[in-house]
């Protein structure tokens, strides 16, 4: 394995149903589901029939929007050259309230994808979905898996209970350092909060947009908690998260961890600097407008070209046709989006390849 | 955060050499409920008294956060004869107003106000209270300083009685909220406020902090003050999509918003990101007429405090060409700690015009001061 296609590091399988887990669910879960007649547990941050949720053109009659390997297949894989694409499965688990019911719903998630998604075509990675209501048995989930090459990273919702540097979810990240896993934070919610910090929206457009606003938030909590001082080889990948609110927000923070350092001394270097070492995004949605003069002038803002990893967010509608990098970046820096950062990012991907 | 020593008030910090200055974020400061009782009915005196005013946090008194110094206040700000820094009309003058040449100074009075009281007529009274005490202890008595109508936002309807009751006197130049609402902003039952200063043809400032009872992040409480004072950009980000998304700026088109207090230099991604999925979604919300960025860039200004600097600084050239030069107003914070100095809050060198227009001209402008 070479590698020498993109590597596309957000793609959402879709469970088709709940039915579809049962085989997979651990224990007596798989009756608990019959019994109590969970018929579903689709996350409210992904509606279905939005215009977000898929492309129109990538709409089949007969399958659920990423439901379907072969259409996958067909308008990504095959058709951008993929080498490698990382599944990000956004079922959900988070919103769940028992930790035993998450930590089965992971487990059979996890199974399922390795099983139907990840055993059926050798380009596809996985995330480890975890049950993050209890990090304990949240770093059992990571152990679990973490022997198979092919789950490449632990993934976290941008909006959880508490901020994500929290020492409560330390256990998560420790598990994740120990294996050599990236902590990959994708848009979502558990919404036991409101995702505004003055409450809930009206609209979904809403809630779609104040994504960014949680990733402002666990940037700042990652750094001053000391996350990256307690696991220095730990990478976070904020993912469909978008980017170009990344520059002013450190700005920000530098300017504050300045004047208030005081109250996190550990917090040693400046958080861009810090943000630089451990923090990457992924490409869609690209939040900016389609003009490559102001996209190239904004990207001398990111302050490197490490930081930005190839994805096409299928199958949710982000671009039309195959404009899936935005024009006009510059030939070096479109190699190390698709592939230089990646591989750095995710050694695991290199890793199989040898 | 600019200050890099004691201001010699005495001597006035040569100020021939600076230009006239605008500040739009001065911040008078009540030492207590006391300080307002003149203008309290008794009743409120003694409910105070007795039961304090109760606050969606967790203390009875001051902030959820412990701040990074007294009152979040310059150590040099504090008069010398007692009371709290931003009280003393006198030291604000020649510390402030005199030494940075201030031209125009917007006060906006953020403590023992009123703001986001859980007791709805209690929050009404002090905020009327606060008004009457910003004419009688500053406005009246110096013509370069203006005032904003407090208002108890959390109930539209007497937002709106307390701006009309205001809005006739030109001590006044602004409505004032805070950032931190009960409910997103653009919500229904604040459009009293919106309309009501509309029609009396003055901007609302909403200046960052408050506690509207939803954790400041998204994802529940930080553990750190500096995350609070973070999070104001995130918040104030989440107040605009609101407003703009609940068809605040289409249904009221001569409605000016002024955002004080969150930094500035977030606003051109952020327009980028609600016009990409504006664009996206718009079924969902069709009174939306327009692209949000057209809406921003006609009805919302933006002071700059805590001005961000960038390395290098030339990328802050490139944000405020993204938002306009036209948008941009100076504001100090005086007499907070995180202070930004008029002769250096720009940091980098700009046009002489352009300066002019980001330290005076605009905010007197916007706010009708000749």
């Amino acid at each position: 394995m070479t590698l020498d296609g993109p590597i596309d590091c957000d793609i959402h399988p879709i469970v088709p149903s709940s039915e579809a887990l049962l085989p997979y669910l651990p224990g007596h879960w798989a009756e608990v589901v019959v019994q109590r007649g969970i018929t579903d547990l689709d996350s409210a941050s992904y509606p279905q029939s939005t215009p977000l949720a898929s492309r129109p053109d990538w709409r089949s009659d007969h399958a659920r929007p990423g439901a379907d390997l072969t259409l996958l297949q067909a308008h990504a894989l095959d058709r951008w050259g993929l080498s490698a694409a990382i599944c990000n499965c956004v079922y959900g688990v988070w919103p769940v309230f028992s930790a035993d019911m998450a930590a089965a719903f992971s487990h059979g998630l996890n199974a399922w994808i390795a099983a139907e998604w990840l055993d059926r075509d050798p380009r596809l990675r996985s995330s480890i979905i975890v049950p993050l209501q209890s990090p304990q048995l949240a770093a059992e989930e990571i152990d679990r898996w973490a022997g198979d090459k092919r789950f490449v990273q632990v993934l976290l919702p941008v909006f959880a209970d508490m901020p994500l540097g929290n020492r409560y979810y330390w256990p998560i990240f420790e598990a994740a350092a120990r294996h050599g896993l990236p902590v990959g934070i994708h848009a979502g919610s558990t919404y036991r909060n409101p995702v505004t910090p003055s409450g809930w929206p009206s609209y979904y457009v809403e809630d779609y947009v104040a994504q960014s606003q949680g990733f402002h938030s666990q940037l700042a909590s990652l750094i001053c908690e000391g996350t990256f001082v307690k696991f220095p080889e730990l990478k976070v990948v904020f993912i469909e998260s978008g980017f170009t609110w990344m520059p002013s927000a450190l700005w920000r923070l530098n300017k504050y961890w300045q004047g208030l350092r005081m109250e996190v001394p550990w917090v040693d270097r400046s958080p861009s600097e810090i943000a630089r070492e451990h923090i990457r995004l992924t490409l869609q949605p690209v939040d900016a407008p389609p003009d490559p003069e102001l996209l190239n002038r904004f990207m001398t803002h990111m302050e490197s070209e490490d930081m930005l990893l190839f994805s096409s967010d299928y199958p949710h509608w982000q671009f039309d046709r195959d404009e899936v990098v935005p024009p006009g970046l510059s030939p070096s820096l479109l190699r190390k989006i698709q592939y230089d950062n990646p591989r750095a990012t995710y050694s695991r991907l290199t890793e199989r390849a040898q | 955060m600019n200050v890099v020593g004691k201001i010699d008030a005495t001597k006035g910090k040569g100020v021939g050499n600076r230009l006239a200055v605008a500040d739009c974020d001065i911040h008078p400061t009540v030492n207590g409920y006391r300080d307002l009782y003149p203008y309290l009915e008794k009743r409120w005196q003694t409910h105070l008294q007795t039961y304090g005013a109760k606050v969606r946090h967790g203390y009875q008194r001051g902030a959820a956060y412990p701040k990074g110094q007294p009152d979040a206040k310059r150590r040099d700000a504090w008069p010398e004869g007692g009371g709290l820094a931003g009280s003393d009309l006198r030291l604000l003058q020649t510390q402030h107003l005199d030494a940075n040449n201030v031209e125009l100074g917007v006060l906006n009075p953020l403590t023992f106000c009123g703001y986001g009281l859980l007791n709805s007529d209690l929050s009404a009274a002090l905020a009327t209270a606060a008004n009457e005490w910003q004419k009688n202890d500053f406005t009246r008595r110096d013509p370069r300083l203006k005032a904003s109508i407090v208002v108890p936002y959390e109930d539209g309807p007497a937002a709106a009685r307390e701006i009309e009751r205001c809005a006739a006197e030109d001590d006044f130049v602004q409505v004032l909220l805070l950032s931190r609402t009960a409910e997103p902003l653009g919500k229904r039952n604040y459009w009293p406020i919106f309309e009501a200063a509309a029609a009396a043809n003055l901007p609302v400032g909403v200046h960052a902090f408050g506690y509207g009872g939803a954790p400041v992040t998204g994802s529940g409480w930080p553990s750190y003050y500096i995350e609070e004072m973070f999070g104001h950009s995130p918040s104030c980000q989440a107040l605009l999509a609101s407003m703009i998304f609940e068809g605040v700026f289409e249904r009221y088109p001569n409605f000016k918003l002024v955002l004080i207090e969150a930094g500035c230099a977030w606003l051109p991604a952020f327009t980028w990101r609600l016009d990409k999925h504006w664009e996206r979604l718009r079924s969902e919300v069709p009174h939306v007429k327009r692209p949000p960025s057209e809406y921003i860039r006609q009805q919302v200004w933006i002071t700059t405090q805590p001005i961000e600097e960038p390395e290098p600084r030339s990328h802050l050239v490139d944000v405020i060409d993204w938002i306009g030069w036209d948008r941009l107003l100076f504001a100090s914070d005086y007499p907070h700690w995180d202070f930004d100095d008029p002769a250096v809050a720009f940091p980098i060198d700009i046009p002489l015009d352009l300066r002019q227009q980001f330290l005076l001209t605009n905010a007197k402008a916007l706010y009708g001061v000749q």
